[in-house]
């Protein structure tokens, strides 16, 4: 094909991604985007511009090299996007499903100033698919071994990306998991439909391929502490990521039927409920019934979408802001919507109701109206007067976010923490007041995203390499 | 990992298993816990740690099998490997001196309390142990408590054995008796641990229960294990298991308990008509381990 000129690639329109039916698969869990073939992928790389300065790339937080993976692609040579993609991300099968692409790469792509921006996400997801199913996840290239030993502490998103680059750089590397699987939210948080599990343990194998030596079943903290660890590690990365469900604080979350996203989430994707032929683990049988889910965020959207494949007659969103707010992606909320998820907006529940077995039978609301700005330049909601109302539900899910798990700064506490638990880190290091101990990604933040985590876990990583190198100095 | 040393009926549908598990050996203090899991599809089951030797490097741990996936435990035996073992989760017992204390066990129950009453012991309390059970042959560790106790009554619903009564007309006995009890620990179903606590809250006895609440994680993610304490939500993975029986409001947790009632039932009926299949998954769960 001869090269096309940049008012040509303009002229290209975004290739949509193929997806299942919406009334097709709001009754099952497999996945929801069927992603590009090669032709398709092939197009739509044919849109990127090709800049000389990639302003997507500052927009990437693990700074995927996103021009040259892309030239790749419109030239058919997958195998080496595959190569480029994996220079700086680990897990690129799992980004390019749940990447916020629009806040960052995609945003600032310069197509979209015209237009739509090039779908970087999905090429990013077509790209990691295709070395998957055609050649099988190579193994990058692995300096020589320095002796030095790091362990990395949660085996999620940031403890992943930690990994994936420390053992390139040669190190020995152990990931230490408290539950008895590897992927942290990846695999008891976001649902099959969104993300299959069989490609998080495919990317895991990989890491596993490289020479990362997995511990699951393996509490920090409780099974060993930090400071036996140092004993025998050089250094250590905290990512154990925000696993403390908060709760509403409303009269009634006590009763049967009543949910925080986690475990709920938990039950269905870790533990495998919603397979209910061999799954021993139950979850509240959700067949015919009205579930309500508090907040609007992807944990949320994640959870609502679950209960409609699960069965429910009727799915709710209630949000005490308004759609605009909503921290959600697009896609997510887009694809909600499509499956029948009813959104109640400006709504915040006060109290919880159930009947004389201790089980939910409905949710008073509070009507909202958007007033000032508060801190997070969100105009913040406020109580409508007496505007309060009842609606019967059978099942509520708390998807309002985390706080910060406890168990590593109770069992360190010489680890500094602000007052919400949070490990306080130097940002350009993640490095810790703790010597040699390094923390990144929601334990540090708070709840925020996979790829900010795989971010952190980078920035750590590359830390830790120079840390190793010459300890005195740090 | 996780290999079993030892596997023996203490009675009808309770085993105990002595269990390879030597960092949580190393770690685990009374009252603490494991979860468990027994095979790929199994559920995330709590269980007590009643006894440890760290330097055999083995925790020892004793299942009632009621549902399928303890039935299903129970199908194990030595030379056997358990899935998944996780801990020590949970916090330990507060042990003191407290002068004279009252272990209770109800049942299975019993498993959880010994440890702590052989702790108690060991910081100097006169330790009187109560066990309790339906009927004689569901009276269980009546030796190992004599061996760390300095009074044992074995109490019998039936009278079959022992003290014929309930668990509390025992205590009531002993407060009756006169004599000076400084703390109280019980342990058993939750209808025994809510009477426990209205025995010695008139006296104003300092009461512990140790409560057993639907888990998933253990480690304070799900908060599927939430109680009320004291008008507030506690979650029982982190924050206990156990908690002053004075402020537990038992029958939220009575009713929490009850949550998964239907399917609890389905699936232990559909173990029950297939243990042959099932006895496969065991295989596979010792082939994977």
């Amino acid at each position: 094909m001869p090269e096309l000129t940049p008012k040509e690639r303009m002229a290209i329109k975004r290739h949509h991604m193929p997806e299942q039916d919406p009334n097709e698969r709001n009754k099952n869990f497999e996945e929801v985007n069927l992603g590009y073939d090669a032709y398709l992928a092939m197009q739509e790389a044919e849109r990127c511009l090709r800049c000389k300065k990639p302003v997507c790339i500052q927009g990437c937080p693990v700074a995927v090299k996103i021009p040259d993976f892309i030239v790749m692609v419109a030239e058919g040579r997958f195998k080496e996007a595959a190569a480029i993609l994996k220079e700086d991300n680990t897990l690129p099968a799992v980004c390019g499903r749940v990447c916020p692409q629009e806040t960052q790469c995609e945003q600032v792509c310069v197509v979209a100033k015209k237009g739509e921006p090039v779908a970087i996400g999905y090429l990013e997801r077509f790209v990691a698919d295709w070395e998957r199913m055609n050649i099988g996840i190579q193994v990058p290239e692995i300096k020589e071994k320095t002796g030095k030993k790091v362990a990395i502490i949660g085996g999620g998103p940031s403890g992943l990306s930690c990994a994936g680059d420390l053992i390139r750089f040669g190190h020995d590397v152990t990931v230490f998991e408290a539950l008895h699987e590897i992927g942290g939210v990846l695999i008891y948080g976001i649902p099959e439909f969104r993300l299959p599990k069989e490609i998080v343990k495919a990317e895991v194998d990989g890491l596993k391929a490289m020479g990362v030596k997995f511990e699951t079943n393996f509490i920090v903290g409780l099974t060993r502490t930090i400071d036996e660890l140092l004993q025998e590690y050089d250094a250590v990365f905290i990512g154990v990521g925000a696993g403390l469900p908060y709760f509403l604080n409303v009269p009634g979350e006590h009763l049967n039927g009543v949910y925080s996203s986690n475990e709920f989430l938990t039950r269905v994707n870790l533990m495998k409920a919603y397979d209910t032929e061999h799954a021993d683990t139950p979850v509240f049988d959700m067949r015919g019934s009205v579930v309500a889910v508090f907040g609007g965020g992807n944990t949320a959207m994640d959870a609502v979408r679950t209960s409609l494949r699960l069965g429910a007659k009727k799915a709710m969103i209630i949000y005490r802001r308004t759609e605009a707010e909503m921290p959600a992606r697009i896609e997510e909320i887009k694809h909600a919507k499509e499956e029948g998820v009813e959104f109640i907006l400006l709504a915040a529940p006060v109290e919880l109701l159930g009947d004389e077995n201790g089980w939910l039978r409905a949710v008073k609301l509070q009507r909202m109206e958007l007033g000032e700005p508060d801190a997070s330049g969100r105009r913040r909601p406020v109580p409508i007067p007496g505007a309060i109302e009842e609606i019967p539900v059978d099942a509520v899910i708390v998807a309002i976010g985390n706080g910060s798990n406890p168990i590593i700064s109770k069992t360190t506490p010489d680890l500094k923490v602000n007052k919400w638990g949070n490990i306080l880190v130097d940002e350009a290091t993640m490095k810790t007041n703790k010597k040699g101990v390094f923390a990144g990604g929601d334990i540090v933040t708070g709840g925020a995203t996979v790829i900010l985590a795989m971010g952190a876990g980078r920035t750590a990583a590359k830390a830790i390499d120079e840390y190793l190198k010459n300890p005195d100095v740090w | 990992m996780n290999k079993i040393l030892e596997a023996r009926f203490l009675a009808p549908d309770i085993k105990l298993f002595r269990i390879e598990a030597p960092l949580i050996a190393k770690k685990r203090k009374a009252g603490q816990f494991v979860i468990v899991r027994v095979h790929e599809y199994g559920e995330r089951i709590p269980l007590t740690i009643a006894d440890s030797d760290s330097e055999e490097g083995t925790i020892t741990i004793i299942v009632q099998g009621i549902g399928k996936t303890t039935k299903l435990l129970n199908t194990l035996e030595a030379g056997n490997y358990i899935l998944d073992v996780v801990g020590p989760l949970g916090k330990p017992s507060e042990i003191e001196n407290f002068g004279t204390a009252v272990s209770i066990g109800g049942g299975v129950g019993t498993a959880i309390a010994f440890p702590t009453a052989k702790a108690l012991k060991e910081a100097g309390n006169h330790v009187i142990s109560i066990i309790g059970g339906r009927t004689k042959e569901l009276v269980i560790l009546e030796d190992e408590m004599r061996n760390v106790c300095d009074e044992v009554y074995p109490t019998t619903d039936d009278g079959s054995y022992g003290f014929h009564g309930l668990v509390t007309d025992k205590l009531k006995e002993l407060i009756n008796e006169g004599r000076k009890i400084d703390f109280v620990l019980a342990i058993g179903p939750i209808p025994m641990m809510a009477a426990v606590a209205e025995v010695t809250r008139p006296y104003g006895i300092k009461t512990v229960v140790s409560l057993n609440p639907i888990m998933v994680d253990g480690t304070g993610m799900c908060g599927g294990c939430r109680a009320v304490v004291n008008g507030k939500t506690m979650f029982v993975c982190v924050d206990g298991p156990e908690f002053d029986a004075h402020q537990v409001d038992f029958s939220i947790l009575s009713k929490r308990n009850k949550m998964y009632l239907p399917q609890e039932k389905h699936s232990l009926e559909k173990f029950m008509c297939n243990l042959d299949k099932m006895a496969m998954e065991v295989e596979n769960a010792r082939v994977n381990a």
